[in-house]
């Protein structure tokens, strides 16, 4: 029997010094006996642990850092079992990823509640102000920790309370911070803290008002706060009461009758219903548009889209350019062509020599049509039904810009602005009369430009496009 | 008016935003006072410093900043049509109540909002001013969360997510028509359009920085909130919501509150005790989605409601019997997340230990703690569960007891 002494309950270095030296010596688990001083003689007799040499294996660093929490658990297992564990690492070199093994299953058990018991510290500590208007502003809190965990949590409060002097008095260890060092001191007693704060009447009072008694749920309550913290928080004598109290406070509160609205309150109502009516007469001005197309029930695509995003551009622009329907971006900002697209299109008409302030730059649709993939809205291509909607909007925006000239940009683009399909291969390059004077161009959609694979590819529809948006500029003149 | 003590307006102005359920304190940026003139800190992880009686973390103070309000919004405690008790915290109450509480480490920090007075200008102003006096002033570096005002300007919007860590607007009702016809004044698009700019400035703060880093913004993000129960709108588009304003705006939460009975309710809402389990189920939902690979149809469909009695990813095993058992030593980590019973931490611990030996019924009881639930639809070494998986009284003998259900 090998009888092994820590320094203190929580002296990893020595645990593993000894350990290390143990396990160098081949001295298998059952054969050790592990002790930390002042702790009873039961095993005096047994052999001291031999002397460390240098290591001749290396422990996985998981092992060590689970160890390092382990050893803070308060039961009587945990030197053991890490020295047990260690001991199987030299034949199992992989026994920590198994972590459905007892042994290893147990030892990430005292950690987890050695974590546990940390941010419980983190919690439920409560300074008191140490009433001495000869010192600086000072704190002090009377806490019992689960498990041996104050040195570790204390340079969290440090650097929470990095300007504050302070200290956390516990039965195991003191910790004390002056405003620049963490200092430690012997265990102490809940009347060396401050008894009262007067702080602490406000809490209770925020404590009680914060709780909705429709709401009582004592066992979730109990499961996050255990009673065994209670009595060092100060807002939890008021418990016994608030839980007798919730389900009174309940029942009036569904039993009592509704309250009748004054008479000021439902003129008011009146008047904002009235006001925010839809009034469906063709707007006269782009401002009217803007407007329109927020409260634009035509179709169901309001449902889903941020907001309805109406053209933009020179109010009486000889060109129009009129594109699918917003996207991401766009349904974001409220601006049309400022994705993706938008760039591609910049890009485009600086190529063609075409100022975008002096153009009209608008959509068939004008909310953004999608589906949800994942987190993620991806682009779905209007339906008929949506463009034959919205080219309420759409027209109104023609009949007040009156441009010269309308790009259609793709499919969808011409749908709405011709009335029917159009085939863009066959018809681009032509100039289409429309029946308000304008003359209507057919071409790609920017987007799909993004979306030509290679690069020589890319190069030519890019040509292409610059190309039709010259010709349409040229015949605006 | 008589004047009313600090500890009258604390009662007044914490009941009063009882209502509104994000507390959370996580998330964000890794921050601490060493080295400046104030307290704070905030290292990723939220704290919980207290729990109320119905279960709920306090994590942050969480008041108004005045619960007088010209909105008439049906379910709001704080309507203008109610008779309830009103008050209005000064700037510098709100912030020394912060601090006090801080030092003494009852909070994480402080969740402002406020009821709508003058204007929303006028309103957002004032909550700017509480956060900027903490940041400026008292270099307060703990957490801050800021209600927005969707009507309010730009450039208000803005100097909130400077100083703030987590901003958040509330989309109220899941249906469009029911907010209307309960919160006349609220104005739907415009709270989409705010969140869309939120979202807006939250990638731009967040994206590598190019030339000049664009300003702070809201490190911790943004979130909402749905009230669950005052209108008729079914689970399935609550959840369809959700999806959607998920997918809009890069929400970090939407919150589901169940429509809880209010002192002095108006007579379009009368008071119910509150859906407490449907609200459970609609967050159950709500992480798989997010984080098992669920589609939202598979859950519930739009005119569906979910299972009250049992939680909707059993509810889906129960309905696609012929996807299971599922083979624990064999199937892909999707396959394995489908498993009732087992979450995605104890997922990657079997994924993780299968590599080095054949799972056996004990290795999966030490790594997802309901082995009874999980029985009927796995294999394992020594496990089969033979015709368990397509008994008719599966679905009794996996509910819990009715008085498990007490609870509404």
């Amino acid at each position: 029997m090998r009888l092994v002494r820590l320094a203190s309950e929580i002296d990893f270095d020595g645990w593993r010094r000894a350990a290390r030296a143990l396990r160098t010596a081949c001295v298998p688990p059952e054969d050790v006996v592990w002790t930390v001083d002042g702790e009873g003689d039961l095993f005096a007799a047994g052999e001291p642990a031999p002397e460390a040499g240098a290591p001749a294996f290396t422990a996985p660093r998981d092992f060590v850092e689970l160890a390092q929490n382990a050893i803070l658990h308060r039961s009587d297992e945990r030197l053991a079992l890490m020295y047990r564990v260690l001991w199987r690492l030299g034949t199992e070199p992989c026994l920590m990823r198994i972590v459905t093994d007892p042994d290893v299953a147990r030892l990430r058990e005292l950690a987890k509640n050695v974590d546990k018991a940390a941010h419980k510290m983190k919690a439920f500590v409560r300074f008191r102000l140490v009433s001495d208007p000869d010192q600086p502003e000072t704190y002090a809190a009377w806490f019992e920790p689960a498990h041996r965990v104050t040195e570790k949590v204390a340079p969290f409060f440090a650097r929470r309370f990095a300007n504050m002097r302070f200290s956390i008095l516990t039965p195991d260890v003191c910790v004390h911070w002056d405003g620049e060092r963490l200092g430690v001191s012997p265990g102490a007693d809940p009347a060396d803290a401050p008894a009262r704060d007067s702080l602490e009447d406000y809490w209770r009072t925020y404590y009680a008002s914060i709780f909705n008694p429709a709401r009582l749920n004592v066992a979730q309550m109990q499961k996050e706060m255990p009673k065994r913290y209670w009595r060092n928080l100060p807002e939890a004598r008021l418990i016994p009461e608030l839980i007798e109290a919730a389900e009174n406070r309940t029942a009036a509160m569904v039993a009592q009758p509704p309250s009748e609205p004054t008479r000021r309150i439902v003129r008011q109502a009146a008047r904002v219903s009235r006001d925010a009516t839809f009034d469906a007469t063709v707007p006269t001005t782009l401002d009217e548009v803007r407007g329109g197309v927020q409260v634009c029930r035509r179709c169901e695509l309001y449902r889903d889209a941020t907001q309805g995003v109406a053209g933009e551009g020179a109010k009486s622009a000889r060109l129009m350019l009129v594109g699918e329907q917003p996207g991401d971006q766009e349904d974001l900002e409220g601006q049309p062509f400022v994705g993706p697209a938008g760039k591609v299109l910049d890009r485009a008409l600086e190529a063609a020599g075409i100022p975008r302030e002096e153009t009209f730059v608008t959509n068939a649709v004008k909310h953004f049509r999608h589906e949800l993939r994942g987190k993620r809205r991806l682009h779905k291509t209007p339906d008929a039904s949506h463009v034959a909607a919205c080219r309420w909007w759409l027209d109104a925006e023609r009949a007040i810009v009156r441009p010269r000239v309308i790009v259609a940009l793709g499919a969808t683009a011409a749908l709405s602005v011709f009335g029917r399909p159009m085939p863009i291969g066959k018809t681009r390059q032509q100039a289409l009369q429309l029946p308000d004077q304008a003359q209507g161009v057919v071409t790609y959609h920017p987007s799909y430009l993004l979306r030509v694979p290679d690069a020589d590819a890319k190069a030519k529809a890019l040509a292409l496009f610059v190309e039709d948006l010259k010709f349409a500029w040229k015949l605006a003149g | 008016m008589a004047v009313l003590d600090l500890k009258r307006k604390l009662t007044i102005l914490s009941d009063a935003a009882k209502h509104d359920a994000s507390c959370a304190s996580s998330g964000g940026e890794k921050r601490n006072s060493l080295g400046g003139r104030g307290v704070g800190s905030t290292e990723g992880m939220g704290i919980c410093h207290a729990y109320a009686p119905d279960g709920r973390c306090i994590s942050l103070l969480k008041i108004l900043l005045t619960n007088f309000c010209i909105y008439d919004c049906a379910y709001c405690v704080n309507r203008v049509s109610s008779n309830t008790p009103r008050a209005r915290f000064s700037v510098e109450e709100v912030v020394d109540l912060t601090l006090g509480f801080y030092k003494r480490n009852y909070i994480e920090g402080l969740f402002l909002s406020s009821g709508i007075i003058q204007s929303a200008d006028y309103t957002m102003e004032a909550l700017v001013r509480v956060a900027r006096t903490l940041r400026q002033a008292h270099d307060f570096r703990g957490y801050i969360h800021l209600k927005l005002i969707p009507e309010a300007s730009p450039e208000l919007v803005a100097e909130a997510g400077l100083w703030a860590d987590r901003v958040s607007i509330n989309i109220e009702l899941p249906r469009d028509e029911s907010l209307a016809a309960l919160a006349p004044e609220k104005d739907l698009s415009g709270i989409k359009r705010s969140m869309g700019k939120v979202r807006l400035a939250i990638d731009e703060a967040g994206a590598p920085a190019r030339k000049a880093a664009a300003p702070r913004y809201a490190p911790a993000g943004q979130s909402t909130q749905m009230i669950v129960g005052a209108d008729e709108a079914s689970d399935g588009e609550i959840l369809a919501r959700s999806a959607t304003l998920y997918g809009a705006y890069g929400l970090r939460r939407v919150y589901y509150s169940a429509f809880s009975p209010i002192p002095d309710a108006a007579a379009a809402l009368p008071p119910t005790r509150p859906p407490l389990m449907r609200e459970h189920r609609l967050y159950q939902a709500d992480w798989l989605m997010r984080f098992y690979g669920f589609e939202r149809e598979e859950i519930a469909g739009p005119g569906e409601n979910l299972d009250l009695a049992v939680d909707p990813k059993l509810a889906w095993a129960l309905r696609n019997r012929a996807a299971f058992p599922v083979d624990l030593n064999a199937a892909d980590r999707e396959r394995l997340l489908r498993v009732p019973g087992l979450g995605v931490k104890s997922v990657d611990k079997l994924i993780e230990v299968r590599r080095y030996k054949r799972l056996r019924l004990e290795d999966v009881k030490r790594a997802a703690p309901s082995l009874e639930k999980l029985k009927p639809f796995i294999v394992v070494e020594d496990w089969t569960p033979g015709g368990l998986t397509d008994r008719a009284d599966l679905r009794a003998r996996l509910s819990p007891p009715p008085e498990q259900l007490s609870l509404f």
